[in-house]
């Protein structure tokens, strides 16, 4: 009746996690009672859980990315710690086969649920508002792609309390996530999860791609799009094209271990390489839908903070689809070691050190955004300058293992480890950190506490310089990576700087929560009343904080780069805003539970095929068909909103801007 | 400084090229003209869905690359394709394309009639490939040609099952496709699906060439 | 049902091309295209008259032939005014799709020869 599942699937006899998982449903249930208290059910259903709304939707996605941020974050504390304490002997407080879930864990969430939701939810709330328009081209689809990534998430935060979590890390390198070598559900509970929030980003994919080159607002041609949007573009190419290899492989490795086939296997034929081969066809162009994105955030905040428009935007849109097309020609550099000959090795070793010239080129564009520019430091600038000089080093350190003979050495070692954090945490987290405080304001009407911010960007930097600059000596000295406890004297000076350093990044992290408090308590205090609070550039800020939901009232009219610039300078230069536009109704798409039904069955189709609950299975597989069906016959899918209201909002818009304009005349811009 | 000092020039424009005023603005091909109608956004969204389809299957025509020679011991791509199969499944699978274009023909004109009898025989023959292909996976598995034998046999059921899933889930697509359009006529959004579930469908078409060529009619030559 | 932006000059996607492209004749002609093709590929396939080692490639140009029929005939990619987008997101397509057959064929065929240990003689291992 319940397949594999029964009381032993819950791990009585460990602490820890029954310790986390309580703390963790009491937090809900707490969070539960109290939306009860309030009454907001109705209106978290009507406003957020069915809306279609992008900016709702892109909200929704960094609010997950956040928590899964902060889980993977508790993941690193304890590895960091655990290292610290293992030595000499000592067992530490994890044992072999908890610290390995622990490390896959921490990996699987970062990448899936914590980079991965943070980075779309940006492109998500960004996207259409730069691009002038009022939402995505499939907004439904929109909330499915975020549901299914939901439903990833608690997929994967349930194997802690129910089952286990997958021991082969981050990604399952075959044989050992067969079943000969598995045979628990840790595996399954990662490959249903990454099949399912997959299949969402795909479709954020398909949905940005087709937003990006097809609905723009009269005037925004391709030349004409901010820096922010071209990187959105390539980094949702490369989803189309590389999602599917990662769905492919997973698929493959399921048909091993469900039904006996034999892709990867050590008997009958099987081929383990292939699977290493296939996965990381997928992985490293993950690794720039990451990357560029953030590449995007810095260029706009560089640009915004520095007075001036970005420099050589040209070479800027020439090296992101450089690196995109370039990404798909590097991915051998993460198996070096396996064996294939010299010519394999060398041709995969130049194109990596190929692909650092695009990169290269976007740093010195940078460099001269700034020069000569009237730069300003608040938060988002110091992100993104504390990017610019982390990502340098772990850019180099990347080119060093381009070098094969290099690599041999430095295969699986601390090293590598402290590579990819140099560049993931310095450039994907910082440029999320980056985007996060600079369009937070957008978002919600006001601004973060400057002071907080800065107290939480320190800590932080210099956290993450300690842990990652230790853990480079570590790997240079030979360590590798996943040891559950070490037995090298010399390494342990090294392994406490780094445990420090994430005591400095606790600090970080809890700073950002007191700045996230303070903020929301003193929001009149820090309230943007004109909607440009950094005073931006592009059409995000032409609109009021927080937008409406439709965004513009009238279609932005776009005749140069750097749209909204040009138009705040024709206003400041006539000291009037031009006359009011002749509004009309609105057509917006409505709300639908699509997204989260659909995420149910998807869930319980998980849940039941990991734990071989094949009539469950089923079940979630008609239901979801018959959601097709039902969203597939609805008659209205849009609602209009009348010109009173649309006149209205963007009166008040007008006038606030106006105000602003009345202020303000004395100073340029 | 005054206002007007500020406004006209931006003196770092380094690196930034023309600012004219485009008078080609009409060509939402180039997004200059504005939002593309529902129809082309759709359509497109459709065609780059269907593009990381494709991608899907290089990875599994990839695995069957690598793994066509890792029998095992076990049978041989030779030893148990029957050409005269595969051809009459092409058969099926082609003429099933031309009566979905023929279906799209008839949504243009508007015809219920032309549209449902040619749906339905687009239908009816992917049924009967699909038909084909179980009966061919029951042989080879009566013969012990399972995909549990080798790495080899792993990859041919996996990639030609795809295909086939892909057919399936397209059959059950086209049944709904068909009541909606039988229900509600030919409004835009119906039109907008019936263009989608053609390409769907005429790109699977393209894939089972690949399949043909390269598993079958390869995989057949000693 | 209203659209709101009814200029879509010279704008198209796959599946509808300029009038009359898709037309009875234009997907008869397809299929037609189409069965020869097969029925070419299937016929050297089998055939003892071509010489042997051509026989792949034959076959190979014959099912690239027959895709590019099926994607102007049916999926009418090529006919519109502006298909601009439509052929760069197909030409990117294909890149991606060869990068990961080719590419893997490479690497794997590297990796086999370089370990000494071809599959057969792998498969034939307890």
């Amino acid at each position: 009746m319940l397949g594999k599942l029964d009381w032993s699937a819950i791990p009585f006899a460990q602490p820890i996690p029954l310790f986390a998982a309580g703390l963790v449903m009491l937090a809900l249930l707490g969070a539960a009672i109290w939306v009860t208290r309030r009454g907001l059910w109705s209106y978290l259903w009507r406003e957020w859980i069915t809306s279609v709304d992008h900016k709702r939707i892109g909200i929704m996605y960094s609010m997950l990315a956040l928590l899964m941020l902060l889980r993977g974050f508790i993941d690193a504390i304890m590895m960091r710690s655990q290292q610290s304490i293992a030595v000499h002997g000592a067992k530490g407080y994890l044992p072999p086969e908890h610290y390995d879930q622990i490390f896959s864990a921490h990996g699987t969430i970062m990448i899936f649920f914590g980079a991965m939701p943070f980075i779309i939810g940006l492109m998500n709330f960004v996207v259409p508002l730069q691009l002038g328009v009022r939402d995505v081209a499939f907004p439904t689809l929109n909330s499915v792609s975020f549901w299914l990534t939901a439903s990833g998430a608690l997929l994967v935060n349930m194997s802690l309390v129910i089952g286990e979590f997958a021991r082969t890390g981050w990604l399952p390198y075959a044989p050992l996530s067969e079943t000969t070598y598995s045979p628990g559900v840790g595996v399954d509970y990662y490959l249903w999860a990454i099949q399912i929030s997959g299949a969402g980003t795909l479709m954020t994919g398909i949905n940005l791609v087709t937003t990006i080159l097809k609905m723009r607002t009269p005037g925004m041609s391709y030349m004409r799009m901010p820096m922010f949007c071209w990187t959105a573009l390539g980094s949702n190419m490369l989803i189309v094209a590389a999602f599917p290899i990662l769905t492919a492989t997973l698929a493959m490795l399921t048909l091993d271990r469900y039904l006996g086939f034999h892709f990867f296997t050590n008997e009958a034929g099987g081929n383990m390489m292939m699977f290493v081969n296939l996965i990381w066809a997928w992985g490293h162009p993950e690794v720039y839908i990451l990357i560029l994105p953030a590449f995007g955030v810095f260029s706009e905040v560089f640009s915004t903070f520095s007075g001036k428009p970005l420099f050589g935007y040209r070479s800027m849109v020439a090296a992101t689809l450089f690196i995109v097309v370039v990404s798909f020609f590097v991915w051998l550099h993460h198996f070096f070691t396996m064996g294939a000959g010299a010519d394999v090795n060398a041709f995969f070793g130049i194109a990596t050190s190929v692909i650092a010239v695009g990169t290269g080129v976007k740093i010195y564009n940078w460099l001269f955004t700034m020069v000569g520019g009237r730069l300003r430091f608040p938060t988002p600038m110091l992100w993104s300058l504390a990017f610019m000089v982390t990502f340098v080093v772990g850019g180099m350190t990347g080119v060093l293992m381009a070098v094969p003979p290099a690599d041999f050495l430095l295969h699986n070692s601390m090293f590598l480890v402290a590579h990819f954090h140099n560049v993931i945490v310095g450039g994907v987290i910082f440029g999320a950190f980056a985007g996060y405080s600079f369009w937070f304001p957008k978002a919600f009407g006001f601004q973060l506490d400057e002071r907080w911010g800065k107290r939480a960007f320190w800590p932080s930097l210099i956290g993450f310089v300690l842990t990652f600059g230790a853990l480079y000596v570590v790997g240079l000295e030979g360590m590798t990576r996943r040891l559950q406890r070490t037995e090298v004297d010399d390494w342990i000076p090294w392994l406490h700087v780094a445990l420090a350093g994430v005591g400095f990044m606790m600090l970080g992290v809890a700073a950002q929560a007191i700045q996230l408090y303070i903020s929301i308590r003193d929001r009149e205090r820090l309230r943007d009343l004109t909607g440009d609070p950094w005073d931006g550039r592009s059409l995000e800020w032409s609109t009021s904080s927080p937008p409406p939901a439709f965004n513009f009232a009238v279609m932005p009219d776009v005749r140069g780069e750097e749209a909204y610039w040009g138009m705040k300078r024709r206003a400041i230069e006539a000291q009037s805003l031009g006359d009011e536009p002749a509004y009309e109704s609105i057509d917006m798409p409505r709300n639908s539970p699509t997204g989260i039904v659909t995420a149910f069955f998807a869930t319980l189709i998980g849940f039941a095929l990991i734990w071989q609950i094949w009539w469950l299975a089923i079940l979630g597989f008609l239901g979801t068909y018959a959601t097709f069906v039902v969203f597939a016959w609805r008659d209205r899918d849009e609602i209009s909103v009348p010109v009173e209201e649309v006149t209205r909002i963007d009166r008040a818009r007008r006038a606030a801007r106006a105000r602003h304009l009345g202020q303000n005349d004395e100073e340029p811009a | 400084m005054s206002s007007a000092a500020g406004t006209s020039s931006d003196p770092h424009r380094l690196g930034h090229g023309r600012n004219e005023d485009d008078n080609q603005r009409d060509t939402t091909g180039h997004g200059q003209g504005g939002p593309a109608s529902k129809r082309i956004v759709v359509g497109y969204g459709f065609w780059i869905y269907l593009l990381s389809d494709i991608v899907l299957f290089s990875a599994f025509f990839a695995a069957y690359a690598v793994l066509a020679h890792a029998t095992a011991g076990g049978p041989s791509g030779p030893q148990i394709f029957t050409r005269t199969r595969v051809a009459v499944e092409t058969v099926c699978l082609l003429l099933s394309s031309y009566c979905c274009g023929l279906a799209s023909l008839g949504a243009e004109r508007r015809s219920q009639l032309t549209t449902q009898l040619s749906l339905a025989a687009t239908g009816l023959l992917g049924a009967a490939f699909l038909a084909i292909e179980l009966s061919e996976f029951a042989e080879l598995m009566a013969r012990g040609a399972t995909p549990t034998r080798s790495a080899f046999l792993s990859s041919f059921f996996a990639l030609v099952g795809l295909h086939g899933l892909h057919v399936t889930i397209g059959l059950l697509w086209l049944g709904t496709m068909m009541a909606q359009t039988w229900v509600k006529g030919f409004r835009p959004a119906i039109m907008r699906r019936l263009l989608c579930f053609s390409l769907f469908w005429h790109a699977l078409d393209i894939v089972w060439v690949g399949v043909f060529s390269i598993v079958y009619l390869l995989g057949s030559r000693a | 049902m209203s659209d709101p932006y009814k200029k879509d000059s010279g704008d198209t996607v796959p599946g509808e091309g300029e009038d009359g492209a898709a037309s009875l004749r234009g997907y008869t002609l397809g299929l037609a295209l189409a069965l020869l093709l097969t029925g070419a590929s299937f016929w050297v396939a089998s055939t003892n008259l071509v010489w042997a080692p051509s026989v792949p490639v034959a076959i190979v140009v014959l099912a690239v032939a027959q895709m590019g029929v099926h994607l102007v005939f049916f999926l009418h990619v090529t006919t519109g005014p502006d298909n601009t987008n439509n052929v760069l997101a197909l030409a990117f397509g294909t890149l991606v799709v060869l990068l990961v057959i080719v590419g893997s064929i490479w690497i794997m065929g590297h990796l086999s020869h370089g370990m000494a240990m071809d599959h057969a003689a792998m498969g034939n291992m307890p």
